[in-house]
C-alpha cells in the first residue's frame, strides 16, 4: 500500500473506494454493505477486501443473487435508520432492480410528504473499454438521472471519489454512485488522509481554456483531458469541465463557462440519443444561444443497444483521444 | 382449515390469551373498516372521491392478523386493501378520509398519492405504492435491520395471492428464509388479482411454498377473525422468540370490484358473490360474540351507531378539510433540495 506524505496518499480509484468504505464502515456502525460477492471475495472488483473478518457478517452481507432483493432489502435497512451501502456488481445488472430503485427509493420520501427518508448509497461499476462487451459495458446514468428523487454521481479521479463518495453515505437521500471500471486501476492520484465531502452539483473546471468548453465525466473526462492537452501545443486552447454529478446537475459552471468560450462539445460514452449531453446541449440551447459562435457539438455513444465485444467494434463504439481532438480541433476552427 | 363460519358457544378466546375488551376492540375495528368502505363506495358513486379501494370481506383476516403485533414497537408494511389493517396500526377514520378526498392532512401522503396507499412513519406503517409486492422486500429489509440491531421488534407485511406472483415476493421469502428474520409474512388470498382467478395465479399453494424457504406455512380461514389472530400470533411470537419467519395463507373474499373503476361482473358471477357474503367475517363474529354473552343485540345497534357517528364526522371534517397547496408540490422531492432544473 502507498505511503502516506504531507497528509496524501496517492491511490488508485478502487483502492480509494475500498479505503473510503473502510473509514466509513469505522466510523458509523449503522452502516451496512450488501450485495454480490462482498464477503468472502470481498467484491468482484476487491472494493470490499477484508471487511467480511473485519466487520463481521452482519454488516458484510453476501446476498442472494437478485438486484431486486439488493435494492428492496436496502430500502428496508434505511427505512429502519441504518446506512446500508448496496454494490450492484456490475451497471449492467441493476435492472432487476429498476422497480426498487425508481419507484420505490426515488419517491418514497416525495410520496410520505417527507415522512419517510432513505439514505441510500448503491454503487455500482458502470462504462467500457475494458471487453466487456453488451453486458460488462453499460452506461446507466440516463435511466437513473431522469428521475427525480435520486441523485446519480460520477466522478472521475481519486480525490472526487473520497469526497463524493462520504457525502453519498452521509447523503439524507438515495444516491447512486456510479464508478467507471476502467478507471478503477488506470487513474492514480493524490487522496487527502482525512475525512472530507465533496458537495454534490458542483462541477469542476480541471482545465482553463478561452477556445471551447468541453463537458464530460467518468473515463471520457480524461479522455478529454488528453485531448486538449494535445491541442495546446497547436495553440487551441480547451477549458475542460468535470461534471462529476449528474444529478444534481450543475449548468453555472457550464454555463459561465460557455459565456467565455462561446462554443460548446459534450462528450459521454452513453447512447448520444436523450443521454446527459442532450440535457445539458438543451440547457445551453436555453440559457446561452446568443452566446454561441457554433453550434453544440455532442460526442456520444452510436445508435446500437450496447457495446459490441470484438476490438475493432468496441474502438467504433467509444469515443477516444484522438477522435475527441479532431473534433475539437473541428469546433476550434468553426 | 376450518371453512366459514367461527364456531359458535365455546370459549376460543381465552386459550388465545385474548380479553373481552380485546373482543369488542376487534369487532369496532372490522365494524368501522366496513362502515369506511361502505361510506367511501357511496361516496365514488356520488361524484366525491375519484378512487376507492375496497376492504369489505377481509376485515376478519387483518384485524385477526394485525392484532397479534404490538403497536408501537412492530413494523406493518400493508399492501393497498388493508384499510382495516391500518386502522388496527392506529390511522384514524378521519385520516382515512383526508386521503380518500386527497386533502393536505392526509397522513399517508399529504394528498400526494392515491387514497389507500398507507404509510405513517408515528404508527410504524410504512409507506407503500401501487407497484405489487415492492413492500415484501422492505419488509424483509427492515427485519433484517431489527435483527442486526437484536431489537424483539417483530414486522408484518401483507399483500394478496397476486402479490405471490412477483420477484419481489420470492426474493423477500428467500431472506427471510436464509438469515432466519423476524418478519411474518401474510397472504389475504381472496381468489381474484383483479380479474385473474387464482387457478390461473398460484401453481401449488401459496402457504406451501414456505417449505421451499425453510420456513413454516400455514392456510387458514380469514373469514374468521379469531383463526387469523392465532395462526398470526403463533408466527409472530415465534419471530420474536428469534425463531425466524413463518407465511400465513388467510383465505377470504372481496365483496366489491378491485377498485371503484373495476367491474366485476365480467369475471364472476354474482351467485358466487352472494356466496361468498354468507361467509362474511363480521356477522359471523357477532354471531360469536353473542354465543359467550359479550354483547347482545342492544350493544350491537349501539356500537355501530357509534361507528357511523364517529365515521359521518369524519367524512365531514375531511370534506371540509383544504387541499394542499401547489406551492407546496415541490417539497420532499429530496432533503436538501438540489439546485433546481429549470
Amino acid at each position: 500500500m502507498a505511503e502516506s506524505s504531507n497528509g496524501v496518499t496517492e491511490k488508485n480509484i478502487i483502492q480509494t473506494i475500498h479505503d473510503t468504505l473502510h473509514d466509513e464502515m469505522k466510523r458509523d456502525d449503522r452502516m451496512v454493505i450488501l450485495g454480490e460477492d462482498v464477503g468472502a471475495r470481498g467484491g468482484v472488483f476487491r472494493a470490499t477486501m477484508g471487511f467480511l473478518q473485519e466487520f463481521g457478517p452482519e454488516r458484510v452481507i453476501d446476498t442472494p443473487l437478485d438486484e431486486c432483493l439488493i435494492a428492496g432489502v436496502s430500502i428496508g435497512l434505511a427505512l429502519d435508520d441504518m446506512r446500508p451501502v448496496a454494490e450492484f456488481q456490475f451497471a449492467d445488472f441493476i435492472f432487476p432492480g429498476f422497480n426498487q430503485i425508481v419507484q420505490e427509493a426515488a419517491r418514497i420520501r416525495y410520496r410520505s410528504n417527507g415522512d419517510f427518508g432513505l439514505p441510500l448509497v448503491m454503487r455500482t461499476p458502470w462504462g467500457g473499454g475494458v471487453h466487456g462487451a453488451l453486458y460488462h459495458s453499460q452506461s446507466i446514468e440516463a435511466f437513473f438521472a431522469h428521475v427525480p428523487g435520486l441523485k446519480v454521481v460520477a466522478p472521475s479521479t481519486p480525490e472526487d471519489v473520497k469526497g463524493m463518495l462520504t457525502q453519498a453515505i452521509d447523503d439524507p437521500d438515495p444516491v447512486l454512485f456510479l464508478e467507471h471500471k476502467k478507471t478503477y486501476r488506470l487513474i492514480k492520484g493524490d487522496v487527502p488522509d482525512e475525512r472530507y465531502t465533496i458537495p454534490f452539483g458542483k462541477s469542476k473546471v480541471v482545465r482553463e481554456g478561452s477556445d471551447l468548453t468541453c463537458v464530460s465525466y467518468g473515463l471520457m473526462h480524461h479522455y478529454c483531458l488528453e485531448a486538449a492537452n494535445r491541442l495546446s501545443t497547436d495553440g487551441i486552447e480547451v477549458e475542460v469541465i468535470d461534471l462529476r454529478s449528474i444529478y444534481p446537475l450543475d449548468m453555472d459552471t457550464v454555463l459561465e463557462s460557455v459565456g467565455k468560450t462561446n462554443k460548446a462539445m459534450i462528450v459521454y460514452e452513453d447512447n448520444k440519443f436523450l443521454g446527459v449531453g442532450a440535457e445539458v446541449s438543451a440547457q445551453i440551447a436555453e440559457h446561452a444561444l446568443f452566446e454561441l459562435d457554433g453550434p453544440v457539438v455532442r460526442i456520444g455513444a452510436p445508435h446500437v443497444p450496447a457495446m459490441p465485444y470484438a476490438p475493432t467494434l468496441e474502438h467504433w463504439f467509444l469515443p477516444d483521444p484522438d477522435r475527441i481532438e479532431q473534433e475539437m480541433r473541428k469546433l476550434a476552427e468553426y | 382449515m376450518s371453512e366459514g363460519k367461527v364456531s359458535e358457544g365455546t370459549d376460543r378466546h381465552t386459550e388465545l390469551g385474548l380479553k373481552e375488551e380485546d373482543l369488542i376492540e376487534m369487532y369496532r375495528y372490522m365494524l368501522t373498516a366496513r362502515f369506511c368502505d361502505e361510506r367511501q363506495w357511496a361516496l365514488n358513486r356520488m361524484g366525491k372521491a375519484p378512487f376507492v379501494v375496497p376492504v369489505s370481506g377481509h376485515e376478519g383476516a387483518q384485524v385477526g392478523s394485525g392484532w397479534a403485533f404490538e403497536r408501537g414497537k412492530d413494523v406493518f408494511c400493508p399492501y393497498y386493501r388493508d384499510l382495516a389493517l391500518v386502522l388496527v396500526a392506529g390511522l384514524t377514520p378521519e385520516e382515512v378520509f383526508m386521503g380518500l378526498f386527497g386533502k393536505a392532512a392526509d397522513p399517508s401522503s399529504g394528498g400526494r398519492q392515491m387514497p389507500a396507499h398507507w404509510g405513517s412513519r408515528e404508527r410504524h406503517i410504512i409507506t407503500g405504492s401501487s407497484p405489487i409486492a415492492t413492500q415484501v422486500l422492505h419488509g424483509a429489509g427492515i427485519a433484517l435491520a431489527k435483527k442486526i440491531k437484536k431489537s424483539d421488534a417483530v414486522v408484518g407485511t401483507w399483500f394478496g395471492e397476486g402479490g405471490t406472483s412477483e420477484g419481489d415476493w420470492h426474493g423477500a421469502m428467500n431472506m427471510a428464509g436464509i438469515h432466519q428474520l423476524p418478519l411474518v409474512f401474510v397472504c389475504e388470498n381472496n381468489q381474484y388479482a383483479i380479474s385473474v382467478h387464482e387457478s390461473k395465479q398460484v401453481a401449488g399453494s401459496v402457504y406451501k411454498r414456505a417449505e421451499g424457504y425453510g420456513m413454516p406455512g400455514v392456510q387458514g380461514d380469514g373469514n374468521d377473525v379469531l383463526e387469523s389472530y392465532r395462526l398470526t400470533k403463533e408466527a409472530v411470537d415465534r419471530a420474536r422468540a428469534g425463531g425466524g419467519p413463518s407465511l400465513i395463507e388467510l383465505r377470504t373474499y372481496r365483496f366489491y370490484s378491485h377498485t371503484s373503476d373495476d367491474d366485476d361482473r365480467t369475471y364472476r358471477s354474482k351467485e358466487e358473490v352472494e356466496e361468498a357474503k354468507k361467509k362474511d367475517p363480521i356477522p359471523a363474529f357477532e354471531r360469536y360474540l353473542r354465543s359467550i354473552g359479550v354483547i347482545d343485540d342492544h350493544r350491537i345497534a349501539e356500537i355501530r351507531e357509534e361507528i357511523k357517528t364517529i365515521i359521518a364526522e369524519a367524512v365531514k371534517a375531511a370534506e371540509e378539510a383544504d387541499f394542499p397547496d401547489p406551492s407546496t408540490a415541490m417539497r420532499n422531492v429530496y432533503a436538501d433540495p438540489p439546485q433546481e432544473v429549470t
